[in-house]
């Protein structure tokens, strides 16, 4: 492959797309998926074929469109969204071409759930075709991977990552171009790029809807990662349960590899990068980097102690770099335009802008893109749009099992690590859940517990045992059966786990429990006390001597 | 990795059945090397539905791996199952968007209705309950997979709704 060649190609899909003069793009994501968006795609093409339009229309299947409470989603020629398409409307959709939009379809696109957002991870999302290369070095892919290899040397690609500011997307929040150094000064000539698609967290789906829409974009941004730290192995952790992904994925590192954009000598360069995939067997404690290694070398996937960092000491004994896949997403972009461009965006110490995936009890469920630095209350009523039916907002659940309910009062809180560990919650993965006055916080901390306590994988003992006696200790308070002493001692083991936890499972496991107790102390001892679940969730049978 | 020598040391006693080829490609595929164990209890798994003690045999011979590590990545990881599921797979997710929205209520409607909890298979055999993390639905909470099949905002009346067609054929 070169840069002509590269060229070539996208010109020639330009072209191609010119010779249409109208283009529909049928979301074919996950959501839209699981409500027949397919059948949709199928019925609108055979609509076109039938009326003798296939030469002037192009119908695709493209990734995610962000909107997956009103799916099936498509849009038309750029301009029209439609929602809630079934079948039955390809004639009508058809008949509306170059006119005005089928009304009972539309969804206003200058509503701020869409104009709100600021696109860099998602910009190809809905536009291209997931399973066509072609599209997505039109859309100017692989141009930043030509440019670090050809214009750049492996230090300069890591400067440029670290003026960006961008950090792990993961969760954590590390410095990406620390990390990176970090690999980059090994001397060691083996090196790996792992990335880390194990998008446990219940309530997160950017990942999936990354790998699924705009797969090239994380490829693109591993072999910039490869030749920035010197390795030439590559893999791709993903969850079994995400079978589309994986089936992306593959078609994905086929094409690249044909091409020539994976491979040996890349861009007729010395460099040579491959990438693999591995799938996850659904263990939450493989998100962590030591477990996540274990498990590709295909062991149980258990953490150990760090340092050595995987850095130094990581997959087979190698240095190894390990990024999300959002992180790595934000690479390409970041080669291409700049790491000054990006440093422009968010705030002083989060740059860049930030997936979340809405979910719970908000209007526009699916997901979003928004600058670091939005308030939350942004977020949940104008990109939201709010609570459904006259509900009264509650708390924002951040971070997954591993971070924390926000209460009203912070809603004016601009959205970035500082800001959400400050509250006792963290950034995450982009989990973003809502709750209204219907959801008891005790149970919704049980549910967390729970969670934490099935996923420990009993290696260490304060994360074993204690998750457990947490667990229990919550049931006894939702079932009406806790004294004050109970609440004491809960509060003594989130210390206790938190402190001497080996990883970062059991060390956050009791932020949900925290973050409750904190902002929600009367519903604790609502339930503790009075007995009684204010918002009716939790089943109390009254009985009677209940401990005071 | 290191590109060790790949030892042919596919097991002696090949059984007839088919779909050992596909879970001996994937051994095969990694050099039979040992960190190819959890791809190819994948394999095992979408061949068979599930991993029994002769798979794990046939593995462990295949890979050159203890039995007892075997055992232990294959129950160690969620996806695995042990026990053959049923002719249909009801799995409802148990993400924080679906259990906000009520998944608790279906599963417990579910396991009213037949008689089973999570994990269990109905005694005919007929419908397995299975319980996800979180399967990346949650724009769709609360979401429940009828055989590959998922289906968005549920209720315990839809949700028993579509079981009663598979239950009652």
């Amino acid at each position: 492959m070169t840069l002509e060649e590269l060229q070539e190609i996208a010109q020639g899909e330009l072209e191609k797309q010119l010779g249409f003069k109208h283009q529909i793009n049928v979301c074919v994501a996950a959501g839209c998926l699981s409500c027949q968006s397919d059948l949709v795609k199928d019925a609108i093409q055979q609509e076109v074929v039938r009326r003798g339009m296939e030469s002037t229309t192009r119908v695709k299947g493209v990734g995610c469109l962000g909107l997956c409470t009103a799916g099936p989603l498509l849009t038309v020629d750029d301009k029209t969204l439609y929602q809630g398409v079934v079948a039955a409307d390809a004639s009508d959709i058809v008949e509306a071409l170059g006119g005005s939009p089928v009304q009972r379809l539309d969804c206003s696109v200058q509503m701020p759930f869409f104009s709100r957002q600021h696109k860099i991870v998602l910009e190809n999302c809905g536009k291209i075709d997931p399973e066509r290369v072609e599209e997505y070095i039109a859309a100017g892919g692989y141009l930043a991977l030509y440019k670090a290899l050809t214009k750049m040397t492996p230090p300069e690609v890591v400067d440029q990552i670290s003026k960006s500011g961008l950090r792990g997307r993961g969760g954590a929040g590390f410095p990406t171009g620390l990390k990176w150094s970090m690999v980059s000064k090994s001397l060691n000539s083996t090196k790996y790029v792992i990335c880390n698609a194990d998008e446990g967290d219940p309530g997160a789906f950017m990942d999936r809807s990354v790998l699924e829409s705009d797969p090239h974009r994380v490829i693109e941004g591993m072999a910039l990662a490869a030749y920035a730290v010197g390795a030439n192995h590559g893999f791709i952790y993903v969850r079994a349960e995400y079978p589309l992904a994986v089936k992306r994925l593959k078609i994905a590192i086929s094409q690249a590899e044909k091409m020539g954009l994976l491979g040996y000598n890349i861009f007729n360069t010395t460099f040579s990068f491959d990438i693999k995939i591995r799938l996850g067997a659904g263990a939450f404690v493989c998100g962590e980097e030591t477990a996540l290694i274990a498990s590709i070398e295909g062991r149980r996937g258990t953490p150990r102690p760090r340092p050595p960092f995987p850095a130094e000491f990581g997959l087979w004994g190698y240095p190894t770099l390990i990024n999300n896949v959002e992180t790595l997403a934000n690479v390409a972009p970041i080669i291409a335009k700049g790491g000054e461009w990006f440093a422009g965006i968010g705030t002083e110490k989060s740059k860049g802008t930030k997936v979340f995936a809405l979910a719970g009890r908000v209007k526009n469920t699916g997901l979003i893109e928004v600058p670091m630095g939005t308030l939350l209350r942004d977020i949940v009523f104008d990109i939201g749009g709010g609570i459904p039916g006259g509900g009264k907002f509650k708390a924002v659940q951040t971070g997954g099992p591993s971070g924390g309910c926000i209460p009203e009062q912070f809603l004016d809180m601009p959205v970035d690590y500082e800001s959400l560990a400050k509250v006792g919650s963290i950034m995450g993965s982009g989990g973003m859940i809502i709750m209204d006055h219907t959801s008891c916080m005790v149970d919704v901390a049980k549910f967390f517990m729970e969670f934490c306590m099935s996923e420990s994988c009993g290696k260490c003992v304060p994360c074993r045992v204690g998750t457990a006696q947490m667990h229990d200790i919550l049931c006894k308070i939702t079932e009406g059966n806790a004294s004050e002493a109970d609440v004491a001692m809960l509060e003594d083991l989130c210390d206790l786990v938190r402190n001497t936890s080996l990883c970062g499972l059991g060390q956050t496991s009791p932020n949900p429990v925290l973050s409750t107790m904190r902002y929600f102390k009367d519903e604790y001892m609502a339930h503790v006390v009075d007995k009684t679940c204010p918002s009716g969730t939790c089943k109390i049978h009254s009985h009677v001597g209940g401990v005071k | 990795m290191d590109p060790k020598p790949a030892v042919s040391s596919a097991p002696s006693k090949q059984p007839e059945d088919r779909r050992w080829r596909m879970v001996d490609r994937a051994m095969r595929l990694h050099g039979f090397q040992p960190h190819a164990l959890i791809e190819t209890l994948h394999a095992v798994q979408e061949s068979f539905g599930y991993l029994d003690m002769d798979a794990l045999k046939y593995v462990a011979d295949g890979l050159k791996v203890p039995l007892s590590q075997v055992y232990g990545v294959a129950t160690f990881y969620h996806f695995f199952s042990l026990k053959p599921a049923g002719e249909h797979t009801c799995v409802v997710c148990m993400g924080t968007a679906c259990y906000i929205g009520g998944a608790a209520e279906i599963i417990k409607g579910v396991g009213e209705q037949y008689k089973i909890a999570p994990g269990e298979t109905t005694r005919d055999g007929k419908l397995s309950l299975v319980v996800a993390r979180c399967i990346g639905s949650c724009g769709l909470a609360p979401a429940v997979v009828f055989d590959n099949e998922v289906d968005g905002k549920s209720t315990p009346k839809s949700v028993l709704e579509k079981l009663g067609r598979w239950t009652n054929s």
